[in-house]
């Protein structure tokens, strides 16, 4: 207990009675206004324990009398922006894709809808740029194995390759090495031939044989490919699995047959259409 | 409190509590009336400073139909700051930042040479603290008649007056809230809400806040605010020195003091006749004969004080004065016979006033180098190049414009520093290759851009360009350094 206050020579003041080794405190008091503020905190802190979440309890916690969660909160926040897209997103759904493409609000809203979409779903696969990967393909160049305008993009994001869906894209290159069509000496004059297309080998006589009997109904007399069967352009020098002379024998000798989800159960519709924009400004759309 | 304990023996725990005030309660100034020089300078100050404040946003500027037709409106809803015929966008927010600094390196300019004058004359706790007491004295009297009201016990008169003085003081803290307001929103349209009851909450909550502060602070807290709440005057000892013209009170001349009778001498004495009026009259309690204090805001009203009491009892005016520490020190060394001298350009201040130079020197150049239009690139590195099937070479970048002009612009977009490039653009309803972007008014444009060339033009590696656009009149241009990048070797991917 603070027993001896002194007046305190110098300052004039009062000490506060402490001694602590012949070393003594003034008392310097708060100003009220300082007091009276600490006061209100405490006070804003019952009120705040009382209408918030607050003291952990044994099975849970203090909840509030406002009822407020961070977790309402976000449902509520989601739902209010669903609600001021909702503008957009039903116009997206009901306008055609060329359509869209020439409004600059729709195009911007698809633009920036799909990117995040794109984010979220394909990135995986296609790249953060949509530059794709081996086996993946590169979406921003203008090569394209299923067709690169915007109702083909659309079709292909909505019902995938060679999966279960009842109208996803189907073809099947068949095994010529694996299963025994021809030879690995055969599937070797016909890698060259491939190659050639995009003067990076030379041909024989033979691969050229070989590819008019067995590769010519896809992927056409001059190797263009063909869209429809999802059948690649082999002349572009662009390569899905690799364009050296290993990878493109294998292709050949296994086939890859690659696939890709139908994304119509997963994604709505306006999503669908957004993503379909936003991949065809990418750079490769037709 | 007298009943302080000074021993050992037991003393009640009411008794300790008695001697140990943990808080200090304020002793209420009561500043006095007085008139001068001084006074009218500060009361000129006054009309002037809030007449600024309240005025301004009532300024009407036609822009037109679909801009505000307020001269000065922040809109932070439309994310634009409006000053007459310029517009600040959100980006430009370092022009407030400059403004801010000026304003710095001019307090502290003026106060190396002057002082606490921002204190004293100018700072907004003083203006209205000065207009609440003028209301106050309106009111409820004088020095002495508000200590002898307030002293006696409450009665009708009593309780009438103070009613009166709150509900002046809360119409003008009222006013002072909502102008405030007014400079956020449109001034005369949310006058006639709030009056309606239609403003939105933030307006009524903003305007509570504003007249909450300006009630409290400038009619109750007063000089509290100066001496415990405002950093300024704890710091700003840093921007003083000796040669910097302060209030004081010219001690080699007051002293010694002492009451003077009519007829009598004054050999042997100072020129204080301790009539204590710069004390009355002080508007944070102190005495200036005193020194130096951190509770003085250099407002300068007992020099006003002292020169109507000099001027009385026939002595030379400027007993408390403006004046230098320096001066002071010469003065009491010789006695009175040194001169006065005051050095305004000094190390200090003409560092103060060559960093204002500068920073106004830098915003000027960067105000008047601004332009109507913004253009920023940036460049696709994911994937950093694209091989195309015939075998070009193409970047992708996002072209962003702000159009900061108020009607739609179509801007022209060129590149340099790659030669036989191609430029594609996906914009809306762009299908063929059209290098024109169209940007609505007051926006910014966001646009996909496409760099190609031929596969023996491209670079090894990356490559400086420069893209730029202009619009049709060439009232607006901007250009934006970018890099393209090439395969490093031939064949490569990216």
């Amino acid at each position: 207990m603070p027993t001896k206050i002194e007046k305190d020579t110098l300052s004039g003041r009062d000490t506060t009675g402490h001694e602590w080794d012949g070393v003594k405190e003034l008392n310097t008091p708060l100003p009220t206004w300082w007091v009276y503020t600490f006061y209100a905190t405490i006070v804003f802190a019952a009120v705040y324990c009382f209408l918030y979440p607050s003291w952990p309890w044994l099975n849970g916690h203090l909840e509030g009398s406002l009822g407020y969660s961070s977790r309402v909160e976000l449902t509520q926040a989601l739902e209010a922006q669903a609600k001021s897209r909702a503008v957009y997103v039903d116009r997206i759904r009901t306008t055609p894709l060329a359509q869209i493409a020439k409004e600059p609000e729709l195009l911007n809203f698809a633009m920036a809808g799909g990117r995040s979409a794109f984010q979220t779903n394909c990135m995986q696969c296609h790249g953060a740029g949509g530059a794709g990967s081996p086996g993946f393909p590169n979406l921003v160049d203008d090569d394209w194995i299923w067709g690169g305008s915007l109702d083909q993009i659309y079709t292909t994001i909505r019902h995938g390759i060679r999966n279960a869906d009842d109208k996803s894209r189907q073809s099947m290159m068949p095994r010529f090495g694996a299963d025994g069509m021809l030879t690995g000496a055969q599937v070797a004059a016909v890698t060259d031939y491939v190659l050639s297309l995009s003067g990076k080998a030379k041909a024989t006589p033979e691969g050229a044989k070989i590819y008019q009997e067995q590769c010519v109904a896809c992927h056409g007399a001059e190797g263009k490919g063909n869209q429809e069967l999802g059948a690649p352009n082999l002349a572009d020098g662009l390569w899905l699995y690799g364009g050296d002379r290993d990878s493109v024998y294998r292709s050949i000798f296994y086939a890859r047959n690659g696939s890709m989800p139908a994304w119509s159960g997963r994604l709505d519709e306006a999503t669908m259409k957004m993503l379909a924009i936003y991949v065809h400004a990418l750079g490769g759309g037709r | 409190m007298d009943n302080r304990v000074h021993d050992d023996e037991a003393v009640s725990l009411r008794k300790q509590k008695e001697a140990l005030p943990l808080y200090v309660t304020r002793i209420k100034v009561y500043p006095r009336a007085v008139a001068g020089q001084w006074r009218r300078i500060k009361w000129a100050v006054l009309v002037l400073l809030l007449g600024i404040y309240y005025l301004v946003p009532w300024i009407r500027w036609d822009r037109g139909p679909d801009a505000p037709s307020q001269a000065i409106l922040i809109d932070l809803d439309g994310r634009r700051g409006w000053f007459f015929d310029t517009v600040i966008w959100p980006q430009e927010v370092y022009f407030v930042t400059g403004l801010l600094i000026l304003a710095a390196f001019g307090l502290f300019l003026a106060t190396s040479l002057f002082g606490r004058v921002w204190c004293g004359f100018t700072c907004p706790q003083t203006v209205w603290t000065d207009l609440f007491m003028w209301v106050e004295r309106l009111i409820e009297g004088d020095r002495n008649e508000r200590m002898r009201m307030d002293r006696q016990p409450m009665s009708v008169a009593k309780a009438a007056r103070k009613t009166l003085k709150h509900a002046a003081w809360l119409v003008i803290a009222a006013a002072t809230g909502g102008a405030w307001v007014f400079y956020y929103v449109d001034a005369p349209t949310t006058l006639m809400k709030i009056f309606r009851g239609e403003a939105s909450a933030e307006v009524y909550a903003f305007v509570g806040l504003f007249t909450a502060t300006t009630y409290v602070l400038a009619g109750w807290a007063r000089e509290q605010v100066c001496t415990y709440m405002c950093p300024w005057p704890r710091f700003q000892a840093a921007m003083l020195d000796e040669q910097s013209l302060i209030v004081t009170y010219q001690k080699w001349r007051g002293e010694k003091r002492g009451k003077h009778k009519a007829g009598d001498g004054w050999e042997g004495r100072g020129d204080c006749v301790d009539c204590n009026l710069c004390v009355a009259v002080c508007p944070t309690g102190i005495d200036i004969r005193d020194g130096q204090q951190i509770e003085c805001i250099g407002c300068s009203l007992c020099v006003d004080a002292c020169t109507q009491t000099m001027d009385k009892v026939g002595r030379p005016r400027g007993l408390i004065r403006w004046d230098t520490l320096a001066n002071q020190q010469a003065m009491e060394e010789s006695k009175g016979s040194a001169e006065a001298r005051w050095r305004p350009v000094r190390p200090r201040t003409v560092l103060y006033a060559a960093l204002l130079l500068v920073v106004a020197a830098v915003f000027l150049t960067a105000f008047a180098l601004r332009t109507n239009a913004e253009l920023t690139v940036q460049r696709d590195r994911s994937p950093n190049f694209v091989r195309l099937s015939n075998g070009e070479i193409r970047n992708a970048y996002t072209v962003k414009i702000l159009n900061k002009q108020r009607q739609e612009t179509r801007y022209r977009l060129a590149l340099s520093g790659l030669p036989q490039a191609t430029l594609g653009i996906v914009a809306a309803g762009n299908e063929g290759g059209a290098t024109d972007l169209v940007v609505h008014p007051d926006t910014v444009g966001t646009f996909r851009v496409f760099v190609t060339v031929p596969a023996a033009a491209a670079p090894a590696g990356a490559k400086s360009i420069t893209l730029d656009i202009r619009d049709a009149g060439g009232q607006a241009r901007a250009s934006h350094d970018a890099v393209f990048v090439g395969p490093a070797r031939r064949g490569e991917t990216p």
